[in-house]
């Protein structure tokens, strides 16, 4: 069962556990982590479930599609290299992921 | 908490606390704003259905397809509510209400038949809004379908792969199912009484290029078409008839109309309701005291308008200023309304609301045949957009206008500049 590890922008953490084949999003928003909204629901349309992903774990996913590398440029959060959409990152058995919540989502 | 040594005549008693009568999006986005504001008080969610709270407009889309389970739909997982201190009665419906103070009494009716009876010191009424039937002969029939709940997606899916299907109404719902079913297969026909479709959500011109979309898609749209009757041959559907003379096969008739807001309650109480339940901007009803929101509301502006939105990004707006008047907070300005809606791998989005008189840039690129951004001004300030498959442009559109930049058409006009570098550039 995949963990993620949700660090709130002042330092808190929450670590919960998820099943294969949801996103690091869904996973938030059905277990009330603070900070990502995911309004639409997973379709790459709103662009309020921006994270910023542990260098470590870049790895464990495919670069952004040109429609999430174009959203990401529109987050309410500045821009990072490590800034994805959450919804894009769907959870493998055995991959642990730590993401960082941005100050602001919309 | 109520001490023994308390003796402050009653204040010292547990709050009787907030009821929120629909288990909605809105519902459980009020919940968790109040507990993140620290209301500490009773809370408790009243839903009808037998699930837990769930996301609908996958019901038309991704759900329908298949690529999601009942699971997938759902807004909290079960343990959310308990570990956060909301009560959730769901396949609980409230009959009927009544004042006690300021608080209220809700009769409730549990999935079991029993019935009880409880008191609040607030209510907010979350109760959305019920599709419309069709009153033409042979609409009674069991295959004669609508769509807003998961129990109403699970019979359309049991539909897919038992003939042609005839959607009436081509607004966005309809069209949202037609082209679902149609790359699942079927052979779809949607009747829509406009001369275009979805003609009172979006432009003429953003209509005409989905229209072509759909066409495409091979989903066939009857316009101007008037269905007199579902034609019923034996115990099942043989077509659709319209006022023409035509009848179009069908064994399943979707019918999206639209939708009307469930205004029980409200009128119960004696609220004013006029297409749903009047609320000022603190989601207030007309008793200064119950408070409205999502699909069952229909808004007054600042400016003295009546709005009704349906849409997700409402239902969290208004959860969000129902939370914050509860909690005595000042209610944020709310910014410009936004909606989505995916056809097939057609996507559009729309943010803010489109004056008749406004004027009009299209941008489009020849490179991107199916990207087309409509944008709309007002005393040449930008008000609106509609973006086909451009969802960084509509992004950037929602946030420009988030943030009060509200550029001219000549400064949006040069269609060889991507749109968000010309508003970054502005601020």
């Amino acid at each position: 069962m995949p963990k993620v590890f949700y660090t709130q922008p002042h330092g808190s953490e929450r670590v919960i556990d998820a099943a294969a084949g949801d996103s690091v999003m869904s996973t938030a928003v059905t277990n009330g982590v603070t900070g990502i909204v995911g309004q639409c629901g997973g379709t790459l349309s709103c662009a309020t479930c921006h994270v910023y992903l542990a260098e470590d774990d870049l790895k464990y996913f495919d670069p952004p599609t040109e429609d999430e590398d174009d959203l990401l440029d529109c987050t309410a959060s500045d821009r990072e290299d490590t800034s994805r959409l959450s919804c894009q990152l769907i959870l493998r058995e055995g991959v642990d992921v730590h993401v960082t919540v941005p100050d602001e989502q919309a | 908490m109520s001490r023994p040594d308390d003796n402050g005549g009653g204040t010292g008693d547990p709050p009787l606390g907030v009821a929120v009568v629909g288990a909605s999006h809105a519902a459980v986005h009020l919940a968790d704003r109040l507990r993140a504001g620290g209301y500490t008080g009773a809370l408790t969610l009243i839903g009808g259905e037998p699930h837990l709270p769930y996301q609908r407009p996958p019901l038309s889309k991704a759900w329908l397809k298949g690529d999601g389970s009942a699971t997938s739909l759902v807004l909290r997982a079960e343990n959310h509510y308990a570990d956060n201190g909301i009560e959730l009665l769901s396949g609980t419906v409230a009959e009927k209400a009544d004042r006690d103070g300021d608080g209220v009494i809700l009769q409730l009716r549990r999935a079991d038949g029993s019935r009880e009876t409880r008191s609040f010191d607030r209510l907010v009424l979350a109760t959305g809004a019920r599709a419309r039937r069709l009153e033409i002969p042979g609409s009674d029939h069991r295959d004669v379908l609508v769509l807003r709940e998961l129990d109403d997606a699970r019979r359309l899916a049991e539909r897919i792969g038992c003939g042609p299907v005839v959607v009436i109404g081509g607004g966005f719902i309809g069209l949202e199912v037609a082209a679902t079913l149609r790359g699942l297969g079927a052979e779809v026909t949607v009747v829509e009484a406009g001369p275009r479709p979805m003609g009172r959500a979006v432009g003429s011109g953003t209509a005409d290029f989905l229209l072509a979309a759909h066409a495409e898609m091979g989903v066939d749209i009857a316009l101007a078409a008037e269905p007199t009757e579902i034609v019923v041959a034996g115990d099942r559907i043989r077509g659709v008839r319209l006022a023409d003379g035509r009848e179009i096969p069908a064994a399943t008739v979707l019918v999206g109309v639209g939708a009307e807001p469930r205004t029980e309650l409200a009128e119960q109480l004696g609220l004013e309701c006029d297409r749903g339940v009047v609320v000022d901007e603190q989601c207030l009803a007309s008793d200064g005291r119950t408070l409205a929101i999502g699909d069952c509301t229909i808004q007054v502006s600042r400016s003295g308008g009546r709005v009704r939105l349906e849409s997700v990004d409402n239902a969290i707006e208004q959860a969000n200023a129902a939370a914050a008047t509860i909690l005595g907070h000042d209610v944020p300005q709310r910014p410009a309304p936004w909606f989505w809606s995916d056809q097939g791998s057609w996507k559009l989005q729309i943010v803010g609301l489109v004056d008749e008189n406004a004027d009009v840039v299209i941008r489009s690129d020849i490179g991107k045949p199916q990207r087309r951004v409509t944008l709309y001004f007002a005393e040449d300030a930008l008000i609106a957009a509609e973006c086909v498959n451009a969802p960084a442009d509509f992004v950037a559109v929602r946030s420009a206008l988030a943030r009060g930049v509200r550029p001219s058409r000549d400064e949006l006009a040069d269609n060889g500049v991507a749109l968000k570098k010309l508003l970054a550039a502005l601020g």
